[in-house]
């Protein structure tokens, strides 16, 4: 039973469900956190503080890595396979079906954005947050300003006073948004917890939760950036 | 009508194949597909050239054997019907049409229009059965079945296995046909007993003859003749992940 996860396509398809339901419930969480940058710095500042180089929360950080690496390493596999599946010649008229997403499609193209994504906003935060702590430093200096790696407010109010930033902040949500609006309700199809009474129920999960994932994270650089202004 | 035919033609499964041009004239519009076809071989045999070669038997949406991938769908725009059951008053006069062979590694063109879906037997050899004793016919109401349940079944057994599903999808993924299979017989009693052996079994054959992976777009169900729902992916999954933990 250990092998069918690796060798066989359902087993395949129940680890990419698994790994990405554990990376919606984190984007969840991650989003809440967000907001309370909103509400008080100070309150922000505290859950830094708490998952800063603490050992539970590197323990956390290197599990999220694994889980994002085992669901794109796995997005790689499973695509490369569909595409020898669809044979060397290709149709020379295609159309798109009736009822079906784009964003089904295109699963890996979207995660290769968030993944592009997720680079950017670790080299804005986590390397300048967790993991200057883990060097044994107190902090970075950006133009001149001194940064405590404990002062996360801080840090977004800089990086989202930069256009640039808001720009490519809000071109990487919309690309997870379309991605969970596919991936959350076939991560229960995957995983055989679906039929035809609960597709729109389902569905409609999904679009709820990407809307709350998308809509969470955007309104934190929106505000930060008109802030800035 | 009139209508301009882009046509694949290949001449056997090693030979490199190419689109070629064909018109055919005064064509009523309550001709079916296939018929329109036979006209245009009909014109080709008079002409002195090749026929073009597809697939067909009972012509009545029935057996499954009819293919081709029509402007861009399996089984042409109609829903929910198969090629043969197609007529030309669904296309626009003096349109083009593209006619091409199911697109999928597991299914080799063979000749022209003409693929190779005996992997489809294969996977219901490996397990699309039940064991029961060749005996006297039993009572048909010995063993008490819900009508919802017959019902389901006889959805999923509509399939009849034409191979739209895997040409269809992106993936090139049999799990539609195996799917239906699979529910067909797991939501009967008698098929119930062998489930996690057959839900295995297909499953295992499915991968082994490099058909893709399911990734859930819903196309095959968009382009299945029987309108067979992804429904029973699920149940086939969760067929599939029960019996493995079981192992």
């Amino acid at each position: 039973m250990s092998c069918f996860l690796c060798n066989s396509s359902l087993g395949k398809k129940v680890v990419m469900s698994l790994s990405g339901m554990a990376l919606v419930l984190f984007l969840l969480f991650h989003m809440s956190m967000n907001l309370v940058a909103l509400i008080s710095a100070d309150a922000y500042n505290m859950i830094c503080a708490f998952l800063g180089a603490n050992w539970y929360a590197v323990v956390a950080t290197v599990g999220l890595a694994a889980l994002v690496v085992i669901h794109f390493v796995y997005a790689l596999i499973l695509t490369i396979n569909n595409y020898r599946a669809r044979g060397k010649q290709r149709y020379a008229v295609t159309v798109n079906e009736p009822g079906v997403e784009w964003a089904s499609k295109n699963m890996l193209l979207l995660g290769v954005i968030v993944v592009l994504g997720l680079g950017l906003h670790l080299v804005h935060f986590w390397s300048k947050m967790m993991l200057v702590e883990l060097m044994g430093e107190h902090g970075v200096e950006i133009g001149g300003v001194f940064y405590a790696a404990t002062d996360g407010a801080a840090l977004i109010a800089y990086t989202f006073s930069q256009w640039y930033n808001v720009v490519l902040y809000i071109v990487w949500l919309a690309a997870l948004g379309l991605h969970l609006n596919h991936g959350v309700w076939s991560m229960f199809q995957s995983m055989g917890w679906a039929n035809d009474t609960w597709y729109p129920r389902l569905k409609c999960l999904a679009k709820l939760v990407s809307a709350l994932v998308v809509l969470g994270f955007m309104a934190v650089v929106v505000v930060f950036y008109i802030q800035s202004l | 009508m009139n209508f301009t035919l882009k046509i694949w033609r290949q001449k056997d499964a090693k030979s490199q194949g190419a689109f070629e041009t064909y018109k055919v004239e005064n064509i009523s519009a309550d001709t079916s597909f296939l018929e329109m076809l036979d006209i245009l071989n009909n014109d080709l045999v008079h002409a002195g050239k090749e026929p073009v070669a597809f697939d067909h038997d009972c012509r009545e949406g029935i057996c499954g054997m009819c293919s081709l991938h029509i402007n861009g769908h399996a089984h042409g725009p109609s829903q929910a019907v198969t090629t043969c059951q197609m007529y030309m008053r669904k296309f626009k006069d003096g349109s083009t049409i593209t006619i091409e062979p199911w697109r999928s590694a597991a299914f080799p063109v063979i000749k022209d229009l003409v693929v190779n879906r005996g992997a489809y037997d294969e996977i219901l050899q490996a397990g699309g059965f039940v064991s029961v004793r060749t005996n006297s016919v039993p009572d048909g109401n010995a063993i008490p079945i819900p009508k919802a349940d017959a019902d389901e079944s006889m959805d999923a057994a509509a399939c009849v296995g034409c191979g739209a599903c895997a040409a269809t999808c992106k993936n090139g993924s049999a799990m539609l046909f195996v799917a239906a299979r699979v529910s067909s017989l797991a939501k009967l009693p008698q098929g119930r007993v062998e489930g996690a052996r057959r839900a295995k079994a297909m499953v295992a054959k499915m991968d082994e003859l490099g058909f893709g992976n399911c990734t859930n777009t819903g196309a095959c169900q968009a382009e299945c003749p029987k309108q067979i729902s992804i429904a029973h992916i699920a149940r086939l999954n969760r067929e599939f992940l029960a019996a493995k933990l079981k192992d």
